[in-house]
């Protein structure tokens, strides 16, 4: 019987396997950042335990990092201990680390993929839940903790369970005005946070044939947000086009001896499934949350809900939660809602693309009165190729606020934070209460969407902007 | 770490599904570079309000957590496990849980026993009508119980074996792994020399 892409990979690399135990996977790229880490470092010290392959592993600064200042000291000093704690770590341990003020720092999922460091068929693991980014081209890519950071520092290697695979079969065409992110926030409220668990899902289709690798990572990214042990997507042309050249990438005869071994990364037509599930893209139109999980969306073009029309209770009692917390009135069309803050960024919608998309949409418009937006690039090359691109110039005259890389408001551990009850439209990942400030409230968002949301000052798509006078 | 076999102690009713890890513990209180201190950022945000469950005297001494489905979703912090673990509880009964989440504890020695809904309403009824009622968890025949006469609970929980096995021994993880150090440098012998590195 033929095999799945997730079963290939992991079967690859699979050290060694017994009855009653988890298989013993090789990890081929391990990437660290300073808020997952410092406990593991500790724990080989403790233990007298060197990193296995440090050539394996790439450190940089992301969560803490603020994105103003950039020329000085970070100002919040535990955020700074924390930090400095890494570069301590990489410097004891002989571990690359791309820190504040390089070139190559950045969020730890737009910077693999940047430098070619994330191939097809490899597996990478951080100690970062959207690990699962990097699945976007072919490679088994999963969050792990502390614990498990600290085992993969000492031995390359992870104690894991074979998962389940799914294929997430998506028929149709995105329409005109549909973006990646709509159609992975309409897969998680129709599967809920919870359907994609123990599994690695494999996303498939013309659909997602379409789109860009970075399109494929926005995705990939969220599938951890219907509880998916991973998700990734067969690499093919569009996956090669945009790792050749990259500067890890391998070349010449290794790029042929690659290339050759990456074509034979697909699902045989003849392997089963544990489970199949399949989503329309073709009638996917903006879509965006109301609640404070991932899984409470629903089309802008909907009311709020109504909590009684949930039939399962935990989900109606959820609802009802969200609701008094979202300070949102069921039936309110969700175009009606009022928005303090626009954030277009994150690991999710931080890369170039992102930022070209919102900086064409926004171009001889204007950020409304009542509202802020930020733009905060996922690296500083993203950063520095939008500026050469005069992308910077055109956010700052819209009246949008140009940052410095990193992860800033999708998670509030810099100073980029919401207060109490404001309301944000965000291209990140995660509504949680609080997630990116206490108190505040958040509606994820596509970078179409937030650009439009920011100019009307309301939950909005393009389609309801004004034509601008040069358009 | 310290091997666990049974478990009896107060049960506190979480009356949420959905739990994500930013709730157990914001990312503000992810800052510290220690494994210890976290208590003080558990359910940070709910515990602002003074009738939250945590705050309630009948509760002070619980160290068995009873919550909803989907428990320890979203971020894969091992903060969320630390809190829960500084602040006393031993374990978490749940429907479900979040991947990372049950694996992380599972490598920090925090119990995540996985029992069916009517269990944790049976559970949660227990408590709200006797609060501070104990809970008895024993690892070794997979069971959690709790009350007595009518109103007894009993059940067994799911459980990996593998996991139960390393719980019930208070087994290091890499130690056992470097136990295979042979099968690793075997492994990395074949590895593909177009693979990457990090290093320029």
């Amino acid at each position: 019987m033929g095999r799945t892409l997730a079963e290939k990979v992991w079967d690859e690399h699979v050290v060694r396997s017994a009855d009653g135990e988890p298989d013993l996977l090789y990890i081929d790229l391990h990437l660290v950042h300073e808020v997952t880490s410092p406990q593991a470092f500790d724990g080989l010290r403790l233990a007298g335990r060197p990193v296995r392959r440090p050539e394996l592993t790439l450190a940089t600064e992301d969560h803490n990092i603020p994105t103003t200042d950039l020329d000085k000291p970070i100002a919040d000093l535990v955020s700074r201990t924390q930090v400095e704690t890494l570069r301590r770590n990489c410097e004891e341990f002989g571990v690359n680390l791309y820190p504040m003020g390089d070139l190559d720092q950045g969020i730890v999922h737009v910077v693999g993929p940047q430098l070619g460091l994330t191939q097809p068929g490899m597996t990478v693991v951080c100690g970062d839940s959207h690990t699962s980014t990097h699945g976007a081209f072919g490679s088994v890519a999963f969050g792990i903790g502390t614990s498990e950071v600290e085992h993969v520092l000492a031995t390359q290697t992870l104690q894991q369970k074979r998962p389940r695979t799914m294929a997430v079969n998506v028929v149709g065409d995105l329409p005109e005005g549909s973006t990646a992110k709509d159609l992975v926030l309409a897969l998680i409220t129709q599967e809920t946070t919870g359907g994609g668990q123990g599994y690695v899902v494999e996303y498939r289709g013309d659909a997602i044939r379409a789109l860009s690798m970075e399109a494929r990572m926005t995705i990939c990214n969220m599938s951890i947000e219907w509880g998916a042990k991973a998700g990734l997507i067969a690499p093919d042309q569009t996956t090669y086009d945009y790792l050749e050249g990259r500067p890890h990438a391998p070349e010449g005869a290794d790029w042929d001896a690659a290339v050759a071994h990456w074509d034979s990364l697909v699902t045989d037509d003849d392997a089963v499934f544990d489970r199949e599930i399949v989503l329309d893209a073709s009638t996917l139109t903006p879509f965006v949350t109301w609640g404070t999980n991932p899984g409470q969306g629903a089309p802008l073009s909907a009311n709020v809900p109504d909590p009684a029309s949930f039939e399962d209770d935990n989900e109606r009692v959820a609802a009802e939660r969200a609701l008094e917390y979202m300070g949102l009135t069921a039936g309110t069309p969700l175009r009606d809602i009022a928005v303090d803050t626009v954030f277009v960024g994150s690991c999710t919608n931080g890369r170039i693309e992102d930022l070209r998309v919102a900086a064409s949409l926004i171009e001889g418009r204007h950020v409304a009165e009542s509202t802020r937006m930020l733009v905060v690039p996922g690296s500083v090359r993203v950063r520095l190729q939008a500026e050469q691109e005069g992308l910077d110039v055109i956010f700052k005259e819209a009246g949008a606020e140009w940052r410095g890389a990193g992860c800033s408001m999708c998670l509030g551990m810099n100073p980029d934070q919401l207060t109490p009850g404001e309301r944000s439209a965000s291209t990140s990942n995660r509504n949680f209460e609080g997630r990116q400030g206490k108190g505040g409230r958040t509606h994820l968002v596509s970078p179409q969407v937030a650009v439009a949301t920011g100019v009307l000052g309301h939950l909005a798509s393009p389609a309801d902007l004004p034509a601008t006078a040069n358009a | 770490m310290d091997s666990f076999t049974r478990h009896t102690g107060v049960g506190m009713p979480l009356r949420r599904s959905n739990v994500d890890t930013d709730q157990i513990i914001p990312a503000v209180y992810l800052k510290r570079v220690t494994r210890t201190g976290f208590e003080d950022g558990l359910f940070a945000a709910w515990r602002t309000d003074p009738s939250f469950v945590l705050n309630q005297p009948a509760y002070a001494q619980a160290s068995v957590l009873v919550a909803g489905p989907d428990f320890g979703t979203g971020s894969s912090r091992e903060h969320a496990v630390w809190a829960l673990q500084n602040y006393g509880f031993k374990v978490v009964v749940a429907p479900r849980f979040g991947d990372i989440f049950r694996g992380n504890s599972a490598k920090a020695g925090l119990l995540a026993a996985q029992v069916d809904d009517k269990t944790v309403s049976a559970l949660w009824d227990l408590m709200d009508a006797e609060p501070g009622t104990e809970i008895s968890i024993d690892l070794v025949e997979r069971t959690v119980s709790a009350g007595s006469g009518v109103d007894r609970v009993e059940d067994s929980f799911d459980i990996d074996d593998y996991t139960r096995w390393r719980l019930l021994e208070g087994l290091d993880d890499i130690a056992i792994t470097l136990s295979h150090g042979a099968d690793v440098d075997a492994f990395e012998r074949t590895r593909p020399s177009y693979m990457p590195i990090t290093t320029v």
